[in-house]
């Protein structure tokens, strides 16, 4: 199957479109999500709490002895919510800092989530096999009432955001203002937390513990490069995320053998370098852009106010000077004087140069002005 | 610079005839009462048994060295810290049922500028605590954030977005989010950090202008210097409480010392 084939069968194929659909919908959340993450500096949160949650989805198949997803994914949301308040506990109650807590509870629940499988896998029980799917996702096994499960969670989450909002970003700007306002700061900071923790445990079946977080961050980091406004980040993050589930989706489905949970990822990543380079506001190309503009009008200017410093010490302020005089800068000079000749601020007659009148206006211009900015 | 000095000229002016209103009247109204306040981080006590009433109307500073615990104090009182004993009450109850009479504003560098969001809604920020839950902010709202950042000077900016503000036009925002709440106590935690001599000196008519209009403002200041050009009340600080009153009165080289630890002389410039 090709990408072609792909787009023409995901609106009649029943497990194609499942599938699109819940990557969609599912990047289009923990891109909403994200935003606060990354906002909150809370950017390896995700990551933790998707190790977290895997000694539940195990300890949800020791007790139950079944392989029902909505079950694991409860077990997934318990280990998870457990993981996320012992790291706030940790941080709050001792002096170690969030990373150290963050690293502490990732590996401890990932590494009793690992024992965990492998006792399970030694077991006599022939239903134990796939379990460890959810290490780095399995797209494939979505159904329907899956999807509905996401899109339930997303629209809950919607709704909570937009009755929130004011107070989310409240918080994310300031915590202790928040505080003074009489706002119950710990109320917002668990709606926030819990609802990354949903999102998290959501994606687990398709992308699986180990890449769970890059969904998180990567349409946030990305759609942040594009705006100022907090609205438009968390919008533009949730449809880089519900793209990057489409996209990824398609290319692993027109290929054989590409499991589609890193292909989302790499496509995630992909807009994130992409937007790091080309954004016109914060990315690197334009940044570069406007340093070399900047660079030329500063030759620009300081040659010209460099001559009329000495035409101001001539009667003729056309009085000539050769190169070597004007040349204090770095070996600028000629490619700056020429590209002045041809604004007709200085003339060259020989080997010498020499400012006109209407270069020596636009450079008392020049200078006026800057000396009104710094009075 | 002429008109700086100017400007400084009226202020000194100002600082003769100002007196404590309440202190007129014969019965003094304190704004803020503070006993037994202890605050610890850990084992470490940085506040110990702090008594402290700021009366009505006063423009005080809270001088001490660093780590004398004048941002926690300040923090304590608005509840952000939780102390280890002691209670504090603004005219007369606790904070929490007097918030809307309470206006703080936190160090610049205690939030990150990055944030995506504009100067004209980080003022409106200030409106949030009387609007309360869910119930967003309107035309109303907007137009006293709009007063607000007038007030400071601001209004050009109102659309930047503010990472792109100087760090005294960032001061100055926050000093507008705090004049949104229209309380009657503002609590200011080093408004003059870092700012240059024209912001620090809009800022203090905006503090002088408080206090004429018979608000108290309390301010963690660094600068000994202007302490008796700027303000008419000084608590000195340093872990305990080692003086409050009128700056007049207590000002002196004997209590800079037992604040700072060191042989301290007043130079005061006048």
């Amino acid at each position: 199957m090709n990408l072609q084939d792909y787009f023409s069968l995901v609106f009649s194929d029943y497990t194609l479109r499942t599938i699109t659909f819940g990557t969609a919908i599912l990047g289009a959340v923990t891109g909403m999500l994200g935003s606060f993450a990354v906002l909150r500096k809370q950017s390896l949160l995700g990551d933790a709490i998707s190790h977290a949650a895997l000694p539940g989805i195990a300890l949800a198949f020791l007790i139950t002895g079944a392989k029902d997803t909505n079950t694991l994914l409860l077990g997934a949301l318990v280990s998870g919510l457990v993981g996320t308040f012992w790291i706030r506990g940790i941080v709050t109650k001792t002096h170690l800092k969030s990373d150290t807590a963050l690293g502490l509870i990732l590996s401890l629940f990932f590494g009793f989530g690992m024992l965990l499988l492998t006792f399970i896998q030694k077991q006599p029980n022939a239903n134990q096999a796939g379990l460890d799917k959810y290490l780095f996702g399995q797209a494939a096994t979505l159904v329907e009432s899956d999807v509905w499960l996401m899109a339930i969670v997303t629209g809950i989450c919607l709704i909570v955001m937009l009755l929130f909002w004011k107070e989310f970003k409240l918080l994310l700007f300031d915590p202790d203002y928040t505080k003074t306002l009489g706002f119950n700061t710990k109320f917002i900071d668990i709606l926030i937390t819990t609802f990354i923790v949903l999102a998290i445990v959501l994606g687990l079946q398709t992308v699986g513990v180990v890449l769970m977080s890059a969904m998180l961050l990567a349409p946030a980091a990305a759609a942040r490069q594009w705006t100022n406004s907090l609205g438009t980040m968390v919008f533009l993050a949730a449809i880089f995320g519900a793209f990057s589930g489409v996209f990824g989706t398609a290319i692993s489905a027109s290929q054989d053998n590409l499991s589609t949970g890193p292909v989302i990822v790499i496509v995630a990543s992909v807009f994130v370098i992409f937007s790091f380079v080309f954004s016109p506001g914060r990315g690197l190309l334009f940044r570069q852009i406007r340093f070399i503009k900047n660079r030329r009008d500063l030759e620009f200017q300081k040659t010209l106010a460099f001559m009329y410093h000495i035409a101001e010490t001539h009667e003729d302020i056309s009085h000539p000077h050769t190169i070597k005089i004007l040349n204090n800068f770095q070996g600028f000079t000629r490619k700056t004087l020429q590209k002045l000749a041809d604004k007709n601020y200085v003339t060259l007659d020989g080997a010498m140069w020499s400012l006109t009148e209407e270069g020596f206006e636009t450079a008392a211009n020049l200078y006026n002005q800057n000396f009104k900015k710094h009075e | 610079m002429k008109s700086m000095d100017n400007i400084k000229n009226t202020n000194s002016k100002d600082e003769t005839t100002a007196s404590i209103s309440a202190n007129e009247a014969g019965a003094v109204v304190m704004a803020v009462k503070v006993d037994d306040l202890t605050v610890a981080y850990n084992y470490k006590p940085v506040l110990w048994d702090i008594d402290l009433e700021i009366p009505e109307g006063v423009l005080m500073a809270i001088v001490g060295p660093n780590g004398a615990g004048k941002s926690t104090l300040i923090k304590a009182i608005l509840g952000i810290l939780k102390p280890i004993a002691g209670s504090v009450s603004i005219y007369g109850k606790p904070y929490h049922k007097q918030r809307s009479h309470v206006a703080y504003v936190p160090q610049k560098g205690s939030v990150d500028w990055d944030f995506p969001t504009v100067a004209l809604d980080v003022v409106m920020m200030g409106t949030y605590g009387s609007l309360g839950w869910i119930k967003r902010p309107g035309v109303k709202e907007k137009k006293a954030a709009l007063e607000a950042l007038e007030k400071v000077g601001m209004l050009p900016f109102k659309n930047r977005q503010i990472s792109q503000l100087s760090g005294g036009q960032q001061q100055r925002i926050f000093l507008a989010r705090a004049l949104v709440q229209d309380a009657s106590i503002y609590f200011m935690d080093e408004p003059f950090q870092g700012v240059d001599a024209t912001t620090e000196i809009a800022i203090i008519n905006i503090l002088k202008e408080l206090r004429k209009a018979g608000k108290t403002v309390v301010v963690v200041h660094h600068d000994l210097q202007t302490v008796p050009e700027y303000f008419d009340w000084v608590t000195f600080l340093n872990v305990k409480k080692i003086a409050t009153g009128p700056v007049k009165d207590i000002f002196n080289d004997d209590n800079l010392t037992k604040t700072y630890g060191i042989n301290y002389k007043v130079s005061v410039q006048k």
